[in-house]
């Protein structure tokens, strides 16, 4: 199938004798906003990590856009469109709201220059430089973080650095993005906001979103298919409603 | 070119050049008084010792303060630029007569068989991490000082006797390459390379998802660390004969990192004026301090550096540092920073 933006066969993981996850298999289409579910400790953040080179898969592998990325590093995962966000917020913390974007942006092929060019200031520097800051403003706008530029990042509220979080994640261009719990600690005007955000930015910047998130207004509210997992193994798999409404999915949840 | 200088405007900024600037400025006045004859021999020996010990702390802040690993080998990578640079600029006086070309010549090969070990340290410091890479760092040191101790070429343990130039003259061309060592390592850090090596050293694992090449960016940066180390190595090798492998064991290593935690970590201002002071007090120290007095020299120093962490960070002196209208120095400075105009590079750890 062309159309599929990300698809995982068999895609496992053990840790010694342990099997975190095992046997996943999802398809992702494009621009599809697609939800991973499942208890506390059921693997999501585990596929996550898989999906970014932080782990390597011992088994199964994984494509983006047709393309095998079983085994790249991070950085080469993130360069080939796949960018995250994490469950406990990364951000750098000591730098100013801008620059976390910046740094983002480092890998895209618009601005390149070599560290020669920055160590003398050649008009190349100053030209990549204007264009990136302009750049940097124009993804904060999106996430009305404009007005937070020069603000370090540990000074912003809980619900502001997820934000920035998204919006530097978005900055390196992905064609996936992962956001691992996005709404986590956000009241419910926040969290209305948030689904808000993710559908414009799927439309806008051309995105296909796999996210994990226990808030399941959430999830109901914004995706059209979702995979529950449970030990690591999939539970259930369908479109939303189905699968949240499976018999098994609900003993998972509530026990019994 | 409009569409450059109007880029220039919108990037660059008075401040970032107002260090390198004050320095050329002292240099001028310094030049003119030597001209004068009003300046002894032992007075540009600090000078030079100044301008090597400022080369030296704002490189290993690049190391510590800015890719934030802990590396405690500086002064193997200036004990390489002494050796290698003075021997290089012996043979060289052998075909060029004109001391300054053999003298730049000379900090380019220092510089560069130091950056050559700087990539070789700069691999182990991809696997480990904060104490683990301080010891292997710190063996390094030893190992590159004991391995000129053993080679009869360069002296042995009698030392390495150079023939050294006219100190008067050293200091100028010391201070011209602390200039241009500055605009290049502020260039760097004010550039996308400089926000992806902060980056590492806030938080490596978001780096990496971020796309930024966290290998290159530790090579790349023990490398420029040990060119710059490397050519303060050789200003040391010109203007002190013989070239001990005593100097730079270990001690010389930690009084380098004592310049760099003491000016800040990442504030390259800070590195300067900690080396200009720690310096200048070793100096007169040594100066006023000897015979029978040696002994507590280096008690005194202690004393002074102990006194210098508590000034800095104590905060019973609150009520008498803002008397004096120096509290709030620090703070006053970041909240600059929080309010003020795009681009803040640069940062001040506190």
């Amino acid at each position: 199938m062309a159309d599929l933006m990300l698809e995982t066969k068999n895609l496992g993981i053990s840790f010694g004798g342990l099997k975190a996850v095992q046997d996943v298999n999802l398809q992702i289409k494009k621009n599809e906003l697609y939800g991973l579910v499942g208890p506390n400790g059921a693997g999501k953040t585990t596929v996550f990590n898989m999906l970014t080179g932080v782990y390597q898969p011992t088994t199964g592998t994984f494509y983006l856009d047709g393309e095998e990325l079983k085994g790249k590093s991070q950085e080469k995962i993130n360069h080939k469109g796949i960018a995250r966000t994490f469950q406990n917020i990364r951000l750098f913390d000591n730098m100013s709201v801008i620059r976390n974007v910046l740094v983002a942006l480092h890998n895209r092929p618009e601005f390149k220059y070599t560290p020669f060019d920055a160590m003398l200031h050649t008009p190349r520097y100053y030209d990549v430089e204007v264009r990136m800051r302009d750049k940097a403003k124009e993804i904060l706008d999106v996430f009305g973080l404009l007005e937070e530029r020069n603000n370090l990042a540990c000074n912003l509220s809980y619900g502001t650095q997820r934000r920035l979080e998204i919006a530097r994640a978005l900055a390196t261009s992905p064609k996936l993005l992962l956001l691992d719990e996005p709404a986590a600690g956000m009241n419910p005007n926040e969290t209305a906001e948030l689904m808000e955000i993710v559908k414009s930015i799927r439309d806008r910047f051309d995105l296909t979103v796999l996210l994990i998130e226990h808030d399941m207004k959430f999830v109901s509210g914004l995706c059209d298919r979702v995979t529950v997992l449970n030990f690591g193994t999939t539970l259930a798999q369908g479109t939303t409603a189905e699968a949240l409404n499976d018999p098994e999915v609900i003993r998972a949840y509530i026990g019994g | 070119m409009s569409r450059f200088i109007a880029n220039v405007r919108k990037v660059f900024k008075f401040k970032y050049i107002v260090n390198w600037l004050l320095i050329a400025a002292a240099l001028v006045v310094l030049i003119l008084l030597s001209n004068a004859g009003a300046l002894d021999r032992s007075t540009t020996g600090l000078l030079s010792k100044i301008a090597y010990s400022i080369i030296l702390a704002t490189s290993l802040n690049l190391v510590v303060g800015f890719l934030g690993e802990l590396s405690l080998g500086h002064a193997g990578f200036a004990c390489l630029g002494a050796y290698i640079g003075t021997f290089a600029a012996g043979l060289l006086r052998e075909s060029i007569d004109n001391k300054l070309v053999v003298f730049i010549l000379a900090m380019f090969i220092g510089g560069a068989v130091a950056a050559v070990f700087g990539f070789i340290i700069g691999l182990p410091a991809l696997r480990l991490k904060g104490d683990y890479l301080a010891i292997v760092t710190l063996a390094f040191g030893e190992i590159v000082r004991n391995i000129f101790k053993n080679l009869p070429m360069f002296g042995g343990a009698m030392g390495y006797a150079s023939k050294t130039y006219n100190q008067k003259e050293l200091f100028i061309i010391a201070f011209v390459a602390v200039i241009l060592v500055l605009i290049l390592m502020q260039n760097l850090i004010r550039s996308k390379h400089g926000r992806a090596i902060t980056a590492i050293r806030d938080n490596e694992i978001a780096a990496r998802a971020m796309g930024v090449n966290v290998t290159f960016y530790k090579l790349f940066v023990f490398v420029i660390a040990a060119f710059f180390a490397g050519i303060a190595g050789v200003i040391y090798g010109h203007f002190t004969t013989p070239i001990l492998y005593t100097k730079f064991d270990y001690n010389f290593s930690i009084e380098i990192l004592v310049m760099v935690v003491l000016g800040g970590m990442g504030s390259i201002n800070g590195s300067i004026i900690s080396a200009t002071l720690i310096t200048i007090i070793n100096f007169e120290l040594q100066a006023r301090l000897s015979g029978d007095l040696a002994a507590v020299r280096t008690l005194v120093y202690a004393i002074i550096l102990i006194l210098i962490v508590i000034f800095n960070n104590a905060p019973a002196l609150k009520p008498i540092k803002e008397r004096f209208g120096l509290s709030g120095i620090k703070e006053k400075l970041l909240a600059k920073k929080a309010n003020g105009a795009t681009a803040k590079e640069g940062r001040n750890n506190g």
